[in-house]
């Protein structure tokens, strides 16, 4: 007792008195409710456009820090301090995006001393540049896909590289991510005007021109491998998440455990992973990044040294809250468990919803959310930032939540999804719940044929237009009973349906009609 | 009630009467017995028969759209009996107002008042969520007057310019 006693009171004394959230949006939101669940008080800040967001309303404190612009708000490193120091926050949480990934963050918070809940600067800076960390990783022994370890000087240079190691080849920004830099050569005459293609976009998008040569692997399937060390010299492996479905080198679904990592795939990328962390003297969640050839080779591509926004898929087939150990961590924890003690249980895979437009090449599509029907039940989790009557600002990434289906299986997980999916609607603006319901049944989704063409591919096939008269007629009965019931909310809120609002008028004991049958 | 309702172009004449505390519905002709509950704004719970569905509705700029299941429909629905009936989308010929398709910041003008446009020519460029796109004329004419300056913030459904 005595000794139970005694350890609590350390706990207490060593963990965080209040935590600040950098960051707005589902992340803000998901990092608040681990805060809550610990019994830390959370601090977040808000831009102008988001006084009404979500995490605001959730939020034990909330301090507005300026203009909708990110460099005038999220980004600002000074006015985040300033919160810092305003609350009395001893740690900060930058969630994903905007500073999580600023080493001159990282140091700040360190100078200010505020603890920063993640890596320390300088694995950031080791991690930061592509070329810098594939130097670094070579020596250790870390898989690469053949190519430049540095930056090329000389188009002959990238002429001799590239004949090397044979076309099609990928030229890189060092600094790179997002696809912005990036050019796919396919034989030696389009490489001088893709190096100067790339160079320039480079540049402008990261003002850095440093461009490097990889050797372009064919249909690859992108798999990433979670780890989590602490400041002891403990790192774990959490296993892995595939993330092959994207659209223009974004992320769209992503699933854990990978359909084709097997026990002794996943120990042997998971091996490397830790030693990559080792290197780096990294500390707190981390992820680091592979290139999946068709034989099951992989190669390390980069190390992102934040929280990922697909980390629940881990959460959920591991049973940890990577959250709850980030905070853990920081505040000087020693990993409550061993490699050994990690399970991989079920299957889990996270859809992420945007605000845009699947129909305008999805074009992001902000505004009011007139009518939102969220799903639940078994094996679904929802980590959103949305709600209804919520304006969606345009001044940021348009992902609104996260759903994300677990089950005993992958089959159990997609039919989890696929129901859930039905059950969403977000009324008011556009979103991509379409294209998710369209993978879901897409037979090579289920046959887990899976790489990152896999979404071209499949946008490019005509999609089943069949137009369903049933369903048709069934809209032309429902438009009847939803004029006679009465005026929809959002239609007499902005006079648009002035005719429905009279006849609801006119039939104004009908009405109280079925409101009494509703009851019987 | 008597309603004229449109979907994809396919008019509907639905007759919806309350008949001993049912409905009784008449979709062109054909009779359905139809019950339906407004479990909240802009969701009906429909039963046709006994097939039970889950209606949503949805108001974007002007136009109502209904969704069965995970289907969209765009309805036009009106009254036949009153003068005033909605009709809506005809204004095809004559001036056409060229509006923004969500909201965002006006980046550039494209045209200016007077210029020639053909079908497709880009008016305006409209940028959203770090996004630009470019908002093109639907029809060949000349551009009669630009009702936003460049930096204004538009909502969807703002009328950009309007094309002779």
């Amino acid at each position: 007792m005595i000794e139970d006693r005694s350890a609590l009171s350390i706990s207490k004394k060593v963990m965080f008195k209040k935590i600040l959230i950098a960051n707005r949006g589902e992340i803000a939101v998901r990092v608040l409710r681990a805060c809550q669940e610990m019994g830390i008080p959370a601090v977040v800040v808000y831009s102008d456009v988001d006084r009404t967001a979500l995490h605001v309303r959730k939020a034990d404190e909330a301090y507005p820090i300026g203009a909708a612009a990110a460099s005038e708000s999220y980004l600002n490193i000074g006015k985040m301090l300033d919160v810092a120091r305003r609350s009395g926050a001893d740690a900060i949480h930058p969630g994903y995006g905007f500073l999580s990934e600023n080493a001159k963050f990282a140091q700040a918070c360190a100078d200010a001393g505020v603890k920063f809940i993640g890596p320390t600067a300088a694995a950031m800076e080791a991690m930061g540049s592509k070329t810098r960390a594939r130097q670094a990783m070579e020596k250790i022994g870390v898989p690469f896909v053949p190519g430049t370890s540095r930056g090329v000087e000389s188009l002959e240079q990238a002429e001799q590289v590239a004949a090397r190691i044979g076309y099609p080849v990928m030229l890189k920004a060092a600094a790179g991510g997002g696809g912005k830099g990036m050019r796919h050569v396919h034989a030696p005459d389009q490489l001088k005007s893709a190096l100067e293609a790339a160079r320039s976009e480079a540049e402008r998008s990261f003002g850095d021109s440093e461009v490097y040569i990889e050797k372009a692997i064919i249909n690859p399937r992108h798999i990433e491998m979670q780890v989590l060390a602490d400041e002891h010299g403990n790192i774990v492996y959490l296993g892995e998440r595939e993330c092959s479905l994207q659209r223009r080198h974004q992320k769209v679904l992503e699933e854990a455990p990978s359909p084709i990592v097997d026990a002794d795939m996943r120990r042997r990328m998971g091996e490397v992973a830790v030693r990559v962390a080792q290197a780096a003297a990294y500390t707190n969640a981390g992820t680091v990044e592979f290139l999946v050839d068709q034989e099951s080779n992989f190669y390390f591509l980069e190390m992102n040294t934040r929280l990922q926004v697909e980390h629940p898929v881990t959460e959920l087939i591991t049973g940890l809250d990577l959250v709850h150990l980030q905070i853990r961590i920081a505040a000087g924890e020693k990993l409550p468990f061993k490699q050994d003690d990690v399970r991989i249980r079920g299957h889990a895979i996270e859809c992420r919803i945007y605000a845009e437009d699947p129909d305008n090449n999805y074009f992001p599509s902000p505004g009011k959310i007139t009518l939102l029907l969220e799903p639940s039940g078994p094996g679904i989790r929802r980590d959103s930032g949305m709600y209804e009557g919520w304006n969606v600002p345009i001044d940021y990434d348009p992902l609104l939540a996260k759903l994300i289906g677990y089950g005993t299986d992958r089959d159990q997980a997609v039919a989890r999804l696929t129901r859930a999916l039905s059950e969403y609607f977000v009324g008011g603006i556009k979103t991509n719940l379409s294209l998710f319901r369209r993978i879901l049944r897409d037979p090579d989704f289920r046959a887990a044929k899976l790489d990152t063409e896999f979404l071209d591919r499949m946008l490019k096939r005509p999609e089943d237009q069949s137009v369903d008269s049933k369903s048709a007629e069934v809209a032309a009965i429902a438009a009847g009973m939803f004029a006679v019931l009465g005026a929809t909310a959002s239609g007499a809120s902005n006079g648009t349906a002035g005719n429905a609002a009279r006849v609801e008028n006119a039939n104004s004991s009908w009405k109280t009609t079925s409101r009494r049958e509703a009851l019987r | 009630m008597l309603y004229e309702v449109t979907i994809d172009g396919k008019s509907y004449r639905l007759d919806l009467n309350r008949v001993d505390g049912r409905w009784l519905c008449r979709l062109d002709g054909q009779e359905l017995e139809v019950d339906a509950i407004l479990a909240r704004p802009d969701v009906l719970s429909l039963r046709i028969g006994n097939q039970a569905y889950e209606i949503k509705s949805e108001h974007v700029a002007n136009d109502l759209h209904l969704w069965v299941g995970s289907k969209g429909f765009a309805v036009e629905i009106r009254d036949p009996r009153s003068l005033r009936g909605r009709i809506r989308g005809g204004d095809d010929q004559g001036p056409k107002k060229i509006t923004a398709s969500m909201p965002g910041k006006i980046v550039r003008l494209l045209v200016r008042e007077g210029d020639e446009v053909e079908p497709g020519t880009g008016v305006a460029v409209v940028e959203a969520m770090k996004m630009q796109n470019e908002i093109k004329s639907p029809k060949k004419g000349s551009v009669q007057k630009i009702l936003v300056g460049e930096g204004a913030t538009v909502n969807a459904g703002d009328v950009l310019a309007i094309v002779e």
